[in-house]
């Protein structure tokens, strides 16, 4: 059935939509890398942001690392054990959290835990003119806001990376231990073995990416919420969902660059 | 001259010329012309959505003018640069509807925010002082270090102003300062209004749809209509009127204090 004039205007005007949002994007990006290098800088929020996105991060990010570490090692030995090579566990273990499990993982819990926070709460200071009043008081609220926090969230991600890395093999080790009695020399000596330079720079590349995606997400979502505590909600819902679907777009592009060159 | 305070005619510290602005469709100020002098409170009067808050938003720079002249102390706000904008917003308070305090400081973080800010060099010392007194002027010391959500709505309201003073603005802008408030609330922040204009010199511009409000803390009123100023002048003048447009205003209001009093009454 053909469309209608009228279905034709409403596809015609959500493609509008479509491309005015994508140049909003652009537009907030670029107002944010002029904002980072332009004096003066905000160092002292900075500090603040990152204490509040990586060491209010610890607690979930160990959490969810062991469990990481620990349920692979059980999930992947009797594949292993079937043809006698449970002692490439650690060796598998460690290039899977540290190629893809660290990063991913990491990037998807602070989507859902920063980025839902940055969306309601810049969103929330949106809809109660917290960000006029910081306007008119002659403060620059885009790079109060938004520049601290993105820069705050890309520098802490590739260190929570490494932290949940390094709890995650902890998680394998216990594992390993508590079935093979393989010391924490022996484990680790066979792990590190199987890393490459290369596996560390796309992991933290990719942590770089991820935390950079996040917080330009949440904090896009939250500067330009509307029509009020519904706005705040949907800014918050937005920012994760539109996070985590770019993190996994992301990540299969920097895999297939990491993978030309390796 | 009211409150004790001189209105130097000769000196527009506020004067917008044929402003229009427009979102979408919809017109919201066509061809509005302003004076504020120095010295003087004046009211803008007006129905919700007839343009008094985009007014107030277009002079403090928050919203771009479509057509006209904005100028704010002799500088147009539209066409400076963004550093000159920023130094001209540390001579213009301005007092939101909802107080806009920022939620996640206390009373004395609110106050020091703008002060800091602004005033790189200053002392710790000077800081503390400038909040005791600016505090003790808004009558408010208590709540230093409270957070805003511990706060009635006529204190949130004080500390809002109280924030804005902080930087001794020339002009002060107060978006519906009594909207929400009890009466007796009200009045005591009208005083405060009066306060301010006597104590800090400034000349303010007072968006509002409260009758009482207008009374007492305007020199000079004008009421909104259709997004252009249909009439000005003192209280008394723009409302005796047999205009229906400024009469059903009045009279609504009127209503409302009958009922008041009625409800008062049966108490």
């Amino acid at each position: 059935m053909e469309p209608n004039s009228k279905q034709k205007f409403i596809i015609s005007k959500k493609i509008d939509e479509f491309f005015i949002d994508i140049y909003k994007v652009f537009s907030f990006i670029s107002r944010f890398f002029k904002e980072a290098f332009s004096p003066p800088f905000e160092f002292q929020e900075i500090i603040k942001q990152c204490y509040e996105v990586g060491y209010k991060s610890l607690v979930l990010i160990s959490l969810t690392g062991f469990i990481t570490g620990l349920v692979f090692t059980k999930q992947s030995r009797p594949s292993l054990s079937s043809f006698g090579a449970s002692s490439w566990l650690p060796s598998l273990v460690s290039i899977a959290i540290v190629r893809a499990m660290a990063p991913l993982i990491t990037a998807l819990i602070t989507a859902g835990k920063v980025g839902s926070h940055m969306g309601a709460e810049l969103g929330s200071m949106k809809v109660t003119e917290q960000i006029d009043a910081m306007e008119v008081s002659a403060t620059n609220p885009f790079k109060f806001l938004v520049v601290t926090r993105v820069l705050a969230i890309t520098l802490m991600l590739p260190i929570l990376v490494m932290y949940f890395g390094f709890i995650g093999m902890m998680g394998s080790f216990m594992n390993v231990h508590a079935n093979e009695l393989t010391s924490y020399t022996a484990f680790f000596k066979e792990a590190f073995s199987s890393i490459s330079f290369l596996d560390i720079f796309s992991s933290v590349l990719k942590s770089i990416v991820f935390g950079f995606t996040v917080g330009i997400a949440g904090c896009y979502q939250g500067y330009n919420a509307q029509y009020g505590t519904v706005g705040v909600g949907k800014a918050a819902n937005t920012a994760v969902v539109v996070a985590m679907f770019l993190i996994f777009i992301e990540e299969m592009i920097i895999v297939q660059f990491v993978n030309a060159i390796r | 001259m009211k409150n004790g305070v001189k209105i130097d005619r000769n000196n527009r510290v506020i004067f917008v010329k044929d402003l229009e602005k427009s979102f979408g469709e919809l017109n919201v100020l066509s061809g509005l012309n302003m004076d504020l002098f120095k010295g003087e409170n004046l009211v803008v009067m007006g129905r919700s959505g007839s343009g008094k808050s985009v007014l107030i938003k277009v002079i403090s720079g928050l919203l771009k003018p479509d057509k006209g002249v904005v100028n704010v102390l002799g500088q147009e706000v539209d066409k400076i640069s963004t550093e000159e904008l920023q130094a001209l917003r540390l001579k213009i308070g301005f007092s939101f509807q909802s107080s806009a305090l920022y939620d996640s400081m206390t009373v004395r973080e609110n106050l020091e925010f703008p002060l800091v800010r602004n005033l790189k060099n200053i002392k710790s010392k000077e800081v503390d002082k400038a909040i005791e007194e600016v505090l003790e002027n808004v009558d408010l010391p208590q709540t230093i270090n409270q957070l805003p959500s511990e706060l009635s709505g006529g204190q949130k309201k004080r500390i809002g102003i109280a924030r804005t003073l902080i930087l001794k603005p020339e002009i002060m802008l107060y978006d519906e300062p009594t909207a929400g408030l009890d009466p007796i609330t009200s009045v005591e922040i009208n005083n405060l209004i009066n306060e301010v204009q006597q104590k800090y010199n400034t000349s303010s511009l007072i968006i509002t749809h409260d009758l009482t409000c207008a009374k007492l803390t305007g020199d000079r009123v004008a009421m909104i209509v259709d997004g252009n100023f249909l009439t000005q002048g003192s209280f008394d003048d723009v409302f005796n009127t047999n205009d229906e447009r400024i009469r059903g205003f009045y009279n609504y209001n009127f209503i409302n204090d009958n009922t008041n009093k009625k409800l008062n009454n049966f108490k």
